[in-house]
């Protein structure tokens, strides 16, 4: 990757410290920025603690009034053009703490809530027959890994043919055609393929046709262009070499193109599909459309309604029953244990990356 | 083909290639015919679906006044909601992506990558489950605030939502959540800027920011815009956020932001209405779905043009 | 089982661009034949039409005829494929599988072709082939190692090994020794001379020297102009390119007043 060299010294005119006879640029001591905003910070505490005022105005005054501070003093020691560099470094360093904010209260939000339910029960049973405490997720987990293990025993052959061709046979209007319209697949709505899941399905089942395989086809639908595109990337970096080198063994091309592109490419290939699988495990929508919700536990795809994770989740909310906090405890702990097999997920990705690559060890 | 300095071109021969070779060439090509059929069958699925909802008469509709009447204050709303979140995510994600490529410590500028990456990795329903329970109680005051002292714009007119339920929490879950694809996009082309223009734009005695608005804006720009609008296709259409977290009231059209009565976006509307509707209303939501389908297949479009554009002029 | 090559007339095109043209030359069996030139002058390109790996590259192609022992090896029905694999390639850097040990590198010919071997013939093409390359005594105590994690000469001789457990008829070598160091060259040089006594040998190489010092045989290949297609100027006995060549370009080349 390539990346700036850091020059800070270049940040004031060239010439002005060589000029002979002139003092050097005067500059504000290092750690002047991070030394204002912590002083402010502190005083902010303090203001909090006595007159009462929420979190919210308060880390937006340090930030106004901090950033104010620093340019003036810059602006007054340094010079404007110093003075609007370090007010455009706040407004940058500001961006990322305000990203930070959003993940750091979901993460904490939904541990919080989410813990007091997750027991062994949680995880055992099924809510066949409750109301009110108790209760679990048993049947809409294995909702989830029917339908995501359907939707990848769909999307992964004809993803990754897919890409196989886009690699090594394409060419022409048709590898446009089809790279173009993969990458504009990527941006179908869930709800969309959800829907057109339905209309599909309308036409085999009648109105009102609810069925996990339907929501696996969904799911597919969004799974197969994340798939082409990863798979398509990792293909390419794949040295030409190799190719030429079996191809000179006076083997196939297609025999090529297994025993020696896909085994060389296999850790990026196991990377993107468990990146992929953790795109489609938290869809909501389609689920909602296609699959709808049961109580029991339903393990047969194509035998009506079954129960998924998020969508779970989803009605343990906003349907959460009498009295309501069972209900809604539920919603949270499902909430958490989907974030859970998330980051899993993605931390498995990267594992695969690191335990599959080629070795080069002597 | 012209043939400039080739003479007769031989009888075109098919080459000898085994039955495996055959096969398994035609798979992969049979592959990527198939994705362009699933393509062709989400769209003609959605038609053939939509076609009684068009030609119904127009009181048999939800709402009693036909199929436009019907979906075009949830098109109203799903613009809304997306443009919000477009102009909140865009110059937060600039800034983030400068913030990862030329201001954090090198260190620590990848694992701060990654924790933005992040936010992509989270499921709609828990950004949904995150607006109701965190963001949403926590603006009511600025809502209240803006009320007060703004609310002579038809933006804040109020009455301030007592709940934070309202259009704009809507579109900053949205803005949360489309943060993560701009900014990759950005942090891509950033660091792709030649460092003999950052040198060069250094070598001129500029500060970093001066060097950043000479060097690495203007050669970033399309693949931010390329970014942005790619962000814009996801907003567009997502769904259980924004169907959690927006309080909905049927048939409305207005701009007001922080009431607790809003339009609904198509794709939550969907959601909220699809589990218990029968008969020609089931047409009516796969119609506005149909709608969804053509704007951001539109945006999608156009976005990856100025990506792909992009992409050719660099090589 | 070396084999006599008999190119007539070879054109040799990237899509519409003729980049070698109007070829006839005669390869002898069980010699060496170095074909040198200035870079871009078509060398590599007409080796490697040789054993139809031309035509990996989209849009190329190739007209004329390239005769082994009476086939023609861009008849209507020749597969290329059995065409690799009569007429083996080493190339210009070494490339082993990185996914496969030393031992699997050495097989992978045999073994990617899905051919049912027992496991006591193919340890002994294994060594045979290790042997053939002069390399047997360097791994054989680490057989299962990844082949990416031998030097680059051994590298180099480890594709050789490779190559020659297919038991081709004729070892094509496209600049072989031009990212190796001087020792390694060496090695490759002398198991060059060693191999000839069963394998036809064609070898690009930029370095006149080795021509002059390895092969029996040697061509020059040149072009008149950039853009222009090249040509094969002279093929003579090496000794007498390298003594007393027939056209003056020949002459200029070696006694290096250009390229």
């Amino acid at each position: 990757m390539s990346r700036p060299t850091r020059t800070p010294d270049l940040g004031q005119p060239a010439g002005a410290s060589l000029a002979a006879g002139q003092p050097r640029a005067r500059r504000l001591p290092r750690r002047t920025a991070t030394g204002v905003f912590a002083v402010l910070t502190v005083l902010a505490v303090l203001l909090g603690l006595t007159t009462g005022l929420g979190v919210v105005p308060l880390v937006l005054l340090v930030a106004v009034v901090g950033t104010l501070v620093v340019v003036l003093l810059s602006r007054a020691v340094e010079g404007a053009r110093k003075a609007t560099d370090r007010f455009v470094t706040c407004l940058v360093v500001g961006a990322f703490a305000l990203a930070m904010v959003p993940l750091v209260s979901l993460v904490w939000t939904v541990v919080s809530s989410g813990l007091p339910r997750l027991d062994a029960e949680f995880f055992h049973s099924s809510m066949l027959g409750i109301l009110g405490p108790g209760g679990g997720v048993y049947h809409a987990i294995m909702g989830t890994l029917v339908i995501t293990g359907i939707t990848t025993l769909m999307s992964v052959p004809i993803g990754l043919l897919t890409a196989v061709y886009l690699v090594e046979y394409g060419h022409g209007r048709l590898k446009r055609a089809i790279t173009f319209l993969v990458d504009v697949m990527t941006g179908i709505p869930s709800i969309v393929a959800g829907l057109f899941a339905y209309a599909l399905f309308v036409i085999f089942f009648g109105e009102g046709v609810r069925m996990g395989f339907g929501g696996a086809v969904a799911l597919s639908v969004l799974m197969v262009p994340v798939v082409v595109r990863s798979a398509e990337e990792v293909l390419k970096l794949v040295p030409n070499e190799l190719r030429e080198a079996s191809y000179a063994l006076g083997v196939p091309k297609w025999r090529t193109i297994v025993k020696v592109v896909l085994p060389t490419a296999v850790a990026g290939l196991g990377t993107g599909i468990t990146l992929a699988i953790a795109r489609v495990i938290g869809e909501t929508a389609p689920l909602l459309v296609i699959a709808g919700t049961t109580t029991a536990t339903n393990l047969d795809p194509f035998d009506g309604r079954m129960a998924t994770l998020p969508v779970f989740a989803y009605y343990q909310l906003t349907q959460p029953g009498v009295p309501p906090e069972d209900g809604i405890n539920r919603a949270w702990t499902a909430a958490l244990v989907l974030i859970a097999i998330v980051l899993v997920l993605n931390l498995v990705a990267r594992l695969i990356g690191r335990v599959f690559a080629p070795k080069t060890g002597r | 083909m012209t043939a400039t300095s080739a003479p007769a071109q031989p009888p075109t021969r098919r080459p000898v290639r085994s039955l495996g070779d055959r096969l398994f060439a035609g798979s992969a090509t049979g592959a990527g015919i198939l994705i362009l059929l699933l393509l062709a069958g989400v769209a003609a699925f959605l038609v053939v679906q939509s076609v009684p909802a068009v030609t119904a008469p127009a009181d048999s509709i939800p709402g009693g006044e036909g199929i436009v009447a019907y979906v075009w204050p949830l098109v109203f709303g799903t613009l809304l909601a997306a443009v919000i979140a477009l102009l909140v995510a865009t110059p937060l994600a600039i800034g983030i992506a400068l913030f990862t490529t030329y201001y954090a410590p090198r260190r620590v500028a990848q694992p701060l990558g990654y924790l933005v990456d992040l936010l992509a990795a989270i499921p709609s329903v828990v950004y949904g489950f995150w607006g109701i329970a965190w963001l949403a109680p926590h603006l009511v005051p600025s809502y209240r605030w803006l009320d007060e002292h703004a609310g002579w714009l038809p933006f804040f007119a109020g009455p301030a939502s007592a709940t934070g339920r309202t259009m704009l929490t809507a579109g900053l879950v949205l803005a949360i959540m489309i943060l993560p694809i701009i900014s990759a996009i950005s942090r891509e082309v950033f660091s792709q800027v030649p460092s003999l223009h950052r040198e060069a734009a250094l070598a001129l005695g500029a500060t970093r920011w001066e060097m950043i608005r000479m060097a690495v804006l203007p050669y970033g720009r399309s693949g931010v815009i390329g970014g942005a609008m790619l962000g814009l296709g996801r907003a567009l259409g997502e769904t259980l956020a924004v169907a959690l977290v927006l309080s909905v009231t049927s048939g409305l059209v207005t701009v007001n932001l922080i009431s607790s009565s809003n339009p609904a976006t198509i794709a939550a509307n969907i959601a909220l209405n699809f589990p218990e509707a029968t008969g020609i209303g089931v047409n009516a939501l796969i119609a506005s779905g149909l709608a969804l389908f053509v704007i951001t297949f539109a945006v999608n479009l156009l976005a990856r043009a100025v990506v792909n554009r992009r992409a050719e002029f660099s090589e | 089982m070396a084999k006599r090559i008999d190119v007539s007339d070879l054109d040799i095109y990237y899509g519409d661009f003729l980049a070698v043209q109007d070829v006839t030359v005669s390869i002898e069996p069980r010699s060496i034949t170095a074909l040198i030139g200035p870079s871009g002058c078509g060398k590599s390109t007409f080796l490697r039409s040789l054993n139809r790996m031309h035509e990996v590259i989209p849009g190329a192609r190739v007209e004329g005829k390239v005769v082994m022992d009476g086939v023609d090896l861009y008849g209507v029905d020749t597969d290329p494929v059995a065409v690799r694999r009569q007429i083996g390639m080493v190339f210009q850097r070494p490339n082993p599988f990185p996914t496969m040990s030393i031992y699997d590198n050495v097989v992978a010919g045999v073994r990617l072709n899905g051919k049912r071997v027992k496991k006591a013939d193919l340890d002994a093409l294994a060594e045979r082939s290790l042997r053939g390359a002069n390399l047997w005594d360097e791994v054989k105590d680490r057989l299962d190692r990844p082949g990416a994690g031998l030097s680059g000469g051994q590298q180099q001789r480890l594709c050789i090994a490779r190559a020659i457990a297919v038991e081709p008829d004729v070892l094509l070598m496209d600049e072989p020794c031009s990212a190796l160091d001087p020792i390694s060259t060496l090695a490759i040089e002398d198991l060059m001379t060693e191999l000839k006594e069963r394998f036809t040998i064609v070898i690009v190489t930029h370095n006149m020297q080795q021509a002059a010092r390895v092969s029996e045989h040697t061509g020059f290949f040149n072009l008149s102009g950039v853009g222009q297609p090249g040509r094969l100027i002279e093929f003579n006995p090496t000794e007498k390119i390298f003594s007393n060549p027939d056209e003056k370009a020949t002459e200029d080349y070696i006694s290096g007043r250009f390229g």
